[in-house]
Parts: C-alpha cells; sequence; structure tokens
C-alpha cells in the first residue's frame, strides 16, 4: 500500500509540473504549425508570470491577474509577429530577443514596483486559484484503489489543469476539424498556396500567435497563481524550452503533446522524489541526469533515432509575396 | 525569387542603418527607466562615466569586452555559414571544464606561460567538441541546429553542475567549484597598459585575453575574407544550393564552421576562469554567451564591428554595475533588457527603418541606391 501511495504521490505531482509545460507546448504548437517558430515560449511564459501575480496582488483578484496574465502575454506575441511576419525579420533572432526583454523587465519592474527583490506580494486566499474538489471526493478517499485515484489525481487541482488538459482535444479539433485550422496547417507547409487561394498570410499568422500569446499567458499565471503564490524572479527555468523540446518530441501533434509533456513532467517529478536514493538495477543515478533527460530524449528524437521528428515545411522563413 | 530589398550605399548600410537601430533600442530603454520612475538622461551619463570615467572602469570594461569579442565572434562564425549557434553559452561552459582540467594538473610544476597554450588547446578544444555533435546532427541527420543547441546548453549545465558538486569540488569543501588554482594558471594582467596613460587603477581583472582576443578577432577576418574555406563558408551562407553545385561538401563546411564557432566560445573561458576568479564556479558564463548573439549583430558579423560593439557591452556591463550603486532601482538586469532590446532592433527588425531611408536617399540621389539606368523596370 505504501509503494501505491508512493506511486500516487509521482503521478499527482506528475501532473501538476506538466501542466505549465503543456499550455507552453500547444501554444508552440499554433505558432509553429502556422510557420513561425517561436523560441520567445519561455519568456512570453515568464511575463505571463509576472503580470499575473503583480495584477492579482493589486487587484484583490485572481480573475483579473489571469486576464492581464494573457494580455501582456499577448502583446509580446504581438512583438514577435512584428518582427517576423511584417517586417520578416529572422524569428530565432526575436524569439531570443523577446526572452531576453522579458527575463530583465520583470526583475526591474517587480523590483521597482513591490521592492521585494524581485518577488511580487504573496498572493491572499482569494488572489489565486484555488483547488476544485470534486463532489464525494473525501467520502470515497478511504476505498482502496479507485479512492486515492479519484481523490488525489483527478480531483484536488485548480480550474486551469483542466482547462490545460481540456486544450488537447479542443487543440485537436480546431487544428483537424476547422477551417481556420485547416488554413493554419497550410500556412506552415505553403504559404504561397494559401495565398494564392486569397487569404492573408499575414493575418493567419497574426491569429495564430495570439492563440500562443493566450496558452503561455495561462501557462505563465499557472505558475505564479497556482503551482507558487507569488512572481519569483526566473520563475520559468527553462520550462519554456522544454515545452519546445516536447513539441517537437510530440512532432507538432495536440495529443502527443500531451503525452510528452506528461513524459517530461514525470521524469521532473521522479527526480525530486527520488533525490538520489537507488533505484532497482541501475543503482544511484544523479539527478542531474534525470534534469538533462528530456534534452537528451529530445536530441536523439532529432536525430532521427526515434523516429523522425518533421517539422512545418515552412517553419522559420518569413513569407515574401513573388513580383 | 525576389529582392525585397535594394542596395544602399556602404556607409549607409554599415554605418547609419545599425546606428539608428542602436538608438531607437535605447530610446524604448530609456523608456523603461523612465517607468522605473528614474531620469534616463542621467542614467546615461552614470553609465557611461561608471565605464570610462577612472582608470579602474575603462579595466572593467575592457575585461567584459573581452569576454564578449570571443562570443561574438564564435556566434559570427556561425552566422556567415548560416548557421545559428545558440550552444555559446554551453561550448563557453565546457570550455571552462577544459581548462579547469589543465590548470588543476599542471598549475603546481609549470609557470603560467606554459600552462596558457595548453589551457588555450584544452578550451578550443572542449568547445570545438561541444559544437561538433550538433553540427554533425545538422549535417548528416537534418535535425535542426537551432534546437539541438539549447538542448545542448541545457545538457552542459546538467553535466558541469554534476561534475561541481561531484568529482571535481575539493574534498570538504561546501562551495559548488574547483579548488582555486595557483600561481602558475594566474595570468598577467594588462592594467599597467591603462596606467601608463596616468590613470590609476585598483585591483581590475584585465588580462593577457583581452591581446588574445584582438589576435582572434584579426585570425577570424583572415579566415572569412582572406581565405579558401572562408569563401567556401560564406558561399554556404548565401545559398546552399550554390556551394553544392560548386562541388562544396556540405557535411564537411558545416562540421569545421561549428567547430571553429565552438572553439572561439571555449575560449571566452579563459578570460574569467583563469583572468578573474582562478577557479571554475557553477554558472561562470553567466549568459555571456548569448550577449555573443547581441554583439554579433550589432557587429554585422565583421570583427571590427564586433569588437566596437563588444567594448560597448563591456562598457554596459561596467557602467550598469555603477549604476546600479547610484540608482538602486536599477539593479544589472537593465542590461539584459537593453540587450535583448538591441537584439530586436538590430537583428529581428533591422530592416524595419530601411524602407524609410531608402526612400530618403531615392529622393536625394537616385543614383546612390542604383536607380538611375532602370526607368520602368520597378525596382
Amino acid at each position: 500500500m505504501d509503494i501505491f501511495n508512493a506511486i500516487i504521490q509521482v503521478l499527482d505531482s506528475t501532473i501538476r509540473l506538466s501542466v505549465p509545460l503543456l499550455l507552453a507546448c500547444l501554444a508552440g504548437l499554433y505558432s509553429e504549425r502556422a510557420g513561425i517558430f517561436d523560441i520567445g515560449l519561455e519568456g512570453k511564459m515568464l511575463v505571463g508570470a509576472f503580470a499575473g501575480a503583480s495584477a492579482a496582488a493589486v487587484f484583490h483578484s485572481a480573475l483579473i491577474g489571469l486576464g492581464t496574465a494573457v494580455l501582456i502575454s499577448v502583446a509580446f506575441a504581438l512583438v514577435h509577429g512584428f518582427a517576423s511576419i511584417t517586417h520578416r525579420g529572422n524569428q530565432i533572432v526575436s524569439g531570443v530577443a523577446i526572452n531576453f526583454i522579458a527575463a530583465g523587465s520583470t526583475i526591474i519592474l517587480g523590483q521597482a514596483w513591490f521592492q521585494q527583490g524581485g518577488r511580487t506580494p504573496a498572493l491572499q486566499p482569494g488572489e489565486r486559484f484555488e483547488a476544485i474538489i470534486w463532489p464525494g471526493a473525501d467520502a470515497i478517499r478511504d476505498v482502496p484503489i479507485i479512492g486515492p485515484i479519484y481523490a488525489e489525481l483527478i480531483s484536488g487541482h485548480s480550474i486551469l489543469v483542466y482547462f490545460a488538459f481540456a486544450m488537447v482535444p479542443f487543440t485537436w479539433w480546431v487544428l483537424f476539424r476547422t477551417r481556420f485550422g485547416l488554413r493554419m496547417r497550410a500556412v506552415g507547409e505553403n504559404p504561397a498556396a494559401v495565398d494564392t487561394a486569397g487569404i492573408s498570410v499575414a493575418w493567419l499568422r497574426y491569429r495564430a500567435l495570439i492563440c500562443t500569446g493566450i496558452l503561455t499567458g495561462v501557462a505563465g499565471a499557472y505558475l505564479s497563481m497556482v503551482q507558487n503564490g507569488g512572481f519569483v524572479k526566473d520563475m520559468t527555468a527553462g520550462k519554456g524550452y522544454i515545452a519546445l523540446a516536447a513539441l517537437i518530441f510530440a512532432k507538432w501533434k495536440p495529443v502527443n503533446a500531451m503525452f510528452a509533456c506528461l513524459l517530461f513532467g514525470f521524469l521532473d517529478a521522479a527526480s525530486i522524489r527520488l533525490q538520489g536514493s537507488p533505484l532497482p538495477l541501475v543503482g544511484k543515478v544523479p539527478a542531474q541526469f534525470m534534469q538533462a533527460l528530456p534534452y537528451v530524449l529530445t536530441v536523439i528524437l532529432l536525430a532521427g533515432f526515434i523516429g523522425k521528428a518533421i517539422p512545418p515545411r515552412a517553419g522559420g522563413v518569413p513569407y515574401v509575396k513573388e513580383r | 525569387m525576389s529582392t525585397p530589398y535594394a542596395k544602399l550605399p556602404a556607409w549607409a548600410d554599415y554605418g547609419l542603418i545599425p546606428l539608428i537601430n542602436l538608438s531607437v533600442a535605447f530610446i524604448v530603454a530609456g523608456f523603461v527607466v523612465m517607468l522605473v520612475g528614474e531620469n534616463p538622461f542621467l542614467a546615461a551619463v552614470i553609465l557611461v562615466e561608471g565605464a570610462f570615467g577612472k582608470g579602474t572602469g575603462i579595466a572593467f570594461t575592457l575585461f567584459y569586452a573581452t569576454t564578449f569579442i570571443f562570443t561574438g565572434l564564435s556566434v559570427a562564425v556561425a552566422a556567415h555559414c548560416s548557421l545559428f549557434n545558440i550552444g555559446t553559452e554551453g561550448q563557453a561552459y565546457i570550455g571552462g571544464l577544459g581548462i579547469a582540467l589543465v590548470c588543476l594538473s599542471f598549475d603546481s610544476v609549470l609557470p603560467w606561460w606554459a600552462i596558457f597554450p595548453m589551457a588555450i588547446v584544452a578550451a578550443a578544444a572542449f568547445g570545438a567538441l561541444w559544437g561538433l555533435i550538433p553540427a554533425y546532427l545538422q549535417a548528416k541527420r537534418g535535425s535542426h541546429i537551432v534546437i539541438t543547441t539549447i538542448m545542448f546548453n541545457f545538457i552542459a549545465a546538467s553535466a558541469m553542475v554534476y561534475l561541481l558538486v561531484g568529482p571535481l569540488k575539493p574534498a570538504g569543501s561546501q562551495a559548488p567549484q574547483t579548488r582555486n588554482f595557483l600561481a602558475g594558471a594566474e595570468l598577467p594582467k594588462l592594467n599597467w597598459v591603462i596606467e601608463l596613460f596616468g590613470a590609476k587603477i585598483r585591483s581590475a581583472p584585465l588580462n593577457i585575453c583581452f591581446l588574445l582576443a584582438l589576435v582572434m578577432a584579426f585570425l577570424v577576418w583572415l579566415l572569412i575574407w582572406r581565405t579558401r574555406l572562408g569563401y567556401e563558408m560564406r558561399t554556404y551562407g548565401h545559398s546552399p544550393k550554390a556551394a553544392r553545385y560548386a562541388g562544396i561538401s556540405e557535411t564537411r563546411i558545416i562540421i569545421t564552421a561549428m567547430m571553429i564557432s565552438g572553439a572561439l566560445a571555449g575560449m571566452m573561458a579563459l578570460n574569467p576562469v583563469m583572468g578573474d576568479q582562478h577557479n571554475v564556479a557553477i554558472d561562470f558564463v553567466s549568459g555571456a554567451g548569448y550577449v555573443g548573439i547581441a554583439v554579433a549583430l550589432m557587429g554585422r558579423l565583421h570583427p571590427v564591428g564586433i569588437v566596437l560593439a563588444a567594448i560597448l557591452f563591456g562598457m554596459l556591463y561596467q557602467g550598469g554595475a555603477e549604476l546600479a550603486f547610484e540608482m538602486p532601482a536599477i539593479s544589472r538586469d537593465m542590461i539584459v533588457i537593453i540587450q535583448g532590446l538591441v537584439i530586436l532592433f538590430a537583428g529581428a527588425l533591422e530592416h524595419m527603418f530601411r524602407p524609410y531611408i531608402q526612400a530618403l536617399f531615392a529622393s536625394v540621389s537616385p543614383k546612390s541606391v542604383g536607380m538611375q539606368a532602370i526607368k520602368g523596370t520597378g525596382a
């Protein structure tokens, strides 16, 4: 029973840790499917986290926090669009720039506004998203097997967690069952064809980037308003890059993205849980190895040793009309 | 293929446009300073005075610049081959490992002038090796170099943390770093050069790596514009198809360019490790690799431009430290914002003002934009 409880706990923290990855990964999916590389997921999450926590603390409302997070994150996404769609700049350079601006400005503004060394004030109960206890969760908690699964894994998360997982089928539906999704995929593969059909390539890509901004904003809000009770500097700590890795690992597909993020979340949860205790067969695994594993796996995948990751064909190339 | 932009005179292309982009970046940074509630003009004055006002300031500025020359050159060499090496950070980190191994082995028996060449080779070799794997994967397996180099930065960070809290940490020490090097691995300072001009210097870390950086800048210029290999790299950078048609081996050129880039990145570690801290500590690169991207873009991938841009960023780092002292609301993270803005305006938005400047040139003197003979064909 002890082992079962331990597994439940690891899976529970797997869900918690994979949510920001999943949101950022789906965010990246929208822009990359539309042919815009987005290295700036990290930065957009960071400004989202900062804006969300600051607004929630100032206005004493979690919803206003979430709204602000989304708004600021979308604004950064539009800067990326302005550089890489309107001015046909290098998308990777623009993403790198956004990450720097986000990293610097969140610290500078946080320090200037709240004077707590780059932190935002600790959020009070009404200012963050609380866990939702599902009906009957406490009643069946003691039922063996099903009880803990229902009470710990399914119930007891914040609304943003359910939102993240609901976004997976929703994204699939948008991408593969709507006109917008079809056009978005087309613009990532062959923008000239979309242009010929009389559809604006730029506007389509801008809309995809707005979707990206919304999702990275929610991801940031989750970090600072659910996982943590406030913003801490550099709190994304590379999650945007892991999300990027997960996106490649998932071969740019929404359902795969969920599994990739759960896998990377699980690696994280397991490394926290193990903390240097020996594993069967392999012995003691250094925590750093577990931390590096998502990156190593992604490199191996990219190298084509486990299946082939083929990115959208027009990815990273600014669209120029033939004249 | 349509060429979206017509030609401008060289001085406008290499002088005016970067200057305009840079000014816009600084104007936006000024707004951030205002948002924080400080006076941007005063901030600028404090910054420049902090960087160049005293001998110590100049020495620190040049010390930081040394680091950025290496990383800037590293990014530029790869960029000439149209490879975006974001992995400079990781390559420099691993370069530090090479230096640590050399210094820890020989610092008690050899003098600095014997260890320095070995350390240069080790740093370059380790950095190059860390660039080799992504290069090989790009050339042979078609995986995107940007993504693999990002992944390799994280892998390098994890590996170095593992080594610095484990095998490389002296027994009984708590700090995650190697033991301090002995005198044999300390590089001579260059502060006396500035003192020749009458300035006084209280302990600044400027060391002979600065000269090495300048030599490397010259060698990179030689490589890119005066050798066959450089010509091939630029050809591949302009048009991989043309390069293939000319019989240039894609694999060879990608791998060579990335290894040179990685070697330059690795050599960056010499400056802080042997010139200043005399040990290898966790995160000693602290973002210098990423600064290299800004420096390379601002220097328009030319060694002369890179040296100037590196000095500018050195100034920002040194002046920024002084600024943080004078205006507590503005910490050193202000530099990170400026860096981001420079990358945005000088890199991603480099063409934003071009059409306007072109129109201006065309209206003043059509000859300057090459429009005299092609009436009616359209530009």
